[in-house]
């Protein structure tokens, strides 16, 4: 499937939420729970995504001209997010994640997660994924 | 007695909703919300009485004058000084970068903090250390909070110069025995200088910098109802000939030649620039409203709301309270124990309630008790019991959606 195909995906699995934001959250506490746990060798310093107010560790590497992310969090919603963010990102081709808008944030109504106040927590996440994609498609 | 209500309705922001909630807020040692006489000073000031002051002869000038040098009197009484002691700042951060890039201690000399300190009391010093070949101590602290105060005689030698330290931590609330420490420390060497950081004290409390006998002593006006951008540095009289100017310029002076310069004495000396003359009006203005309700009736109803939340949260087996101490000021750090602080505060804003969460610039303080942060529910004179048991609810939903 296409990011944009997953995305949309992504969205009508949380419509039948509606307004019940709890819902919503618990939701993706659920998503951060069954998130694959990173390698604990990946659990690197290097690895860990500066300006978070929780840790954020991604691990990213090339297999057949797609991007594998693997990542965790010490927080549970931040990890859900994560989970997300790799569900959308992982297994595509670098050209493509580089370019993703990723507005299934906006429609899902996690915006907040983008806002400035968030120790920029997803925001930095994001611009990691990117930046690690492009930086492994120019290695090769 | 407190009247809640007729507080309440002082303030116009309460009556905001957040995420279709009535606002809940508890961040107040980050900084406090304006009362409506606050505001309307502003206004007042830009309506009907703005120029610049210390500067022209015309009557709107003098006047704003006055009333700038007014709001330095009612500061200075506010807190038992005098008003040829108070130096406004941009805050409590500035006043002490003044102090530190201002002093004149020897090199080599040893400064002592605590390890409950805001980075703000921290930075400045360690930055002085390290150009001036210094040393910063620490007095270490008990896991209750309290500072270990007997390793304060043998934490100070015959380089020590300065003792930094809040009076109260803005991170666990606890209320440092400031004036026992600054009597023990002077009877060592009477020339040691202390400095208060009353960040989270001149909200709280009653505070006379005379009796406590402090030689500096810094505040912030946002957390306490006043502007942003409003700020107080105490230096006490006999020690402002002793402070150099960290920065300099118009309105601090005598007279100027291109070979000499000849500073006026006192405050203005180190108020270069234009002030944040609004602000300080503002600030003026906050202390006389403290004072309408009075500082020891705003610390009993304060006290009132932090015996019920610890009340209140000690019932919830989840959670962890740091510093179980006696003598705290309206604010409670806390963990809910396997529950990262970031996820507690994002489901407490849903639910309506501001709180901080994070380190709040504590980091060696977080390190002490080894955690990555906390989340930290601190109180005002417009909070209510209500509201903390709404805060319990939404808090006991929080640990249900997160289990
Ligand atoms: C104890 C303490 N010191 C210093 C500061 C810094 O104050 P400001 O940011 O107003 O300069 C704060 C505020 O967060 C504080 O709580």
């Amino acid at each position: 499937m296409s990011i944009k195909e997953i995305e949309d995906e992504i969205v009508s699995e949380f419509e039948i939420f509606g307004e019940d934001w709890e819902g919503k959250y618990e939701h993706l506490i659920d998503l951060g729970k069954s998130l694959p746990m990173i390698d604990e060798k990946n659990r690197t310093e290097e690895n860990i995504i500066k300006g978070c107010q929780s840790r954020v560790w991604l691990n990213s590497v090339l297999k057949d001209g797609k991007v594998i992310y693997t990542a965790d969090s010490d927080a549970i919603i931040t990890k859900g997010m994560v989970a997300l963010m790799i569900r959308v990102l992982s297994k595509q081709a670098p050209t493509e994640i580089a370019k993703a808008e990723l507005g299934f944030i906006n429609k899902i109504g996690l915006k907040e997660h983008l806002s400035p106040t968030r120790a920029n927590g997803l925001v930095s996440m994001i611009n990691r994924m990117k930046l690690d994609a492009i930086k492994l498609s120019q290695k090769n | 007695m407190i009247d809640s209500k007729h507080i309440r309705e002082q303030f116009p922001i309460l009556k905001k909703w957040i995420n279709n909630k009535p606002l809940v807020y508890f961040d107040n040692g980050a900084t406090t919300q304006k009362p409506q006489v606050v505001i309307d000073s502003i206004v007042k000031y830009y309506s009907e009485q703005n120029a610049n002051i210390h500067r022209g002869v015309h009557t709107l000038s003098r006047e704003a004058t006055e009333l700038f040098e007014r709001s330095r009197q009612t500061v200075a009484s506010f807190i038992s000084a005098k008003s040829s002691e108070i130096i406004f700042t941009a805050g409590t951060t500035d006043g002490i970068n003044l102090i530190a890039n201002g002093s004149n201690f020897p090199k080599g000399s040893e400064i002592i903090v605590s390890q409950m300190e805001h980075h703000s009391n921290i930075l400045p010093w360690q930055l002085w250390c390290e150009r001036n070949e210094g040393k910063l101590k620490v007095i270490p602290i008990n896991k209750d909070g309290s500072l270990q105060i007997e390793k304060l005689e043998s934490l100070i030698t015959t380089k020590t110069v300065l003792i930094a330290m809040a009076h109260v931590s803005n991170t666990l609330g606890v209320i440092n025995p400031v004036k026992e420490i600054i009597q023990r420390a002077k009877a060592i060497n009477s020339k040691i200088l202390v400095l208060i950081d009353g960040a989270q004290s001149v909200p709280h409390m009653s505070v006379d910098v005379k009796d406590m006998n402090c030689d500096f002593f810094v505040f912030s006006g946002h957390k306490m109802y006043a502007p942003t951008g409003s700020g107080v540095l105490f230096v006490k009289e006999n020690l402002f000939n002793t402070l150099k100017q960290s920065k300099t310029g118009g309105g601090t002076i005598k007279s100027v030649s291109f070979e000499k310069t000849e500073y006026v004495d006192g405050p203005l000396r180190f108020e270069a620039g234009t002030p944040n003359i609004e602000a300080v009006v503002g600030l003026a203005q906050a202390c006389e409203f403290m004072n309408s309700l009075g500082v020891k009736n705003i610390s009993a109803h304060e006290h009132l709301l932090l015996e019920h939340a610890q009340k209140e949260l000690s019932t919830i087996s989840e959670v962890e309270v740091y510093a179980n101490h006696s003598n705290k000021a309206a604010v409670i750090s806390f963990n809910v124990k396997g529950q990262h602080p970031f996820d507690v505060g994002t489901l407490l804003d849903k639910y309506g309630i501001a709180v901080r969460t994070g380190h709040h610039c504590t980091q060696p303080l977080m390190s002490y008790y080894g955690i990555q942060g906390t989340v930290r529910a601190s109180f005002a004179i417009y909070n209510t019991k209500e509201e903390i048991d709404i805060f319990i609810e939404a808090l006991k939903k929080t640990i249900k959606l997160l289990n």
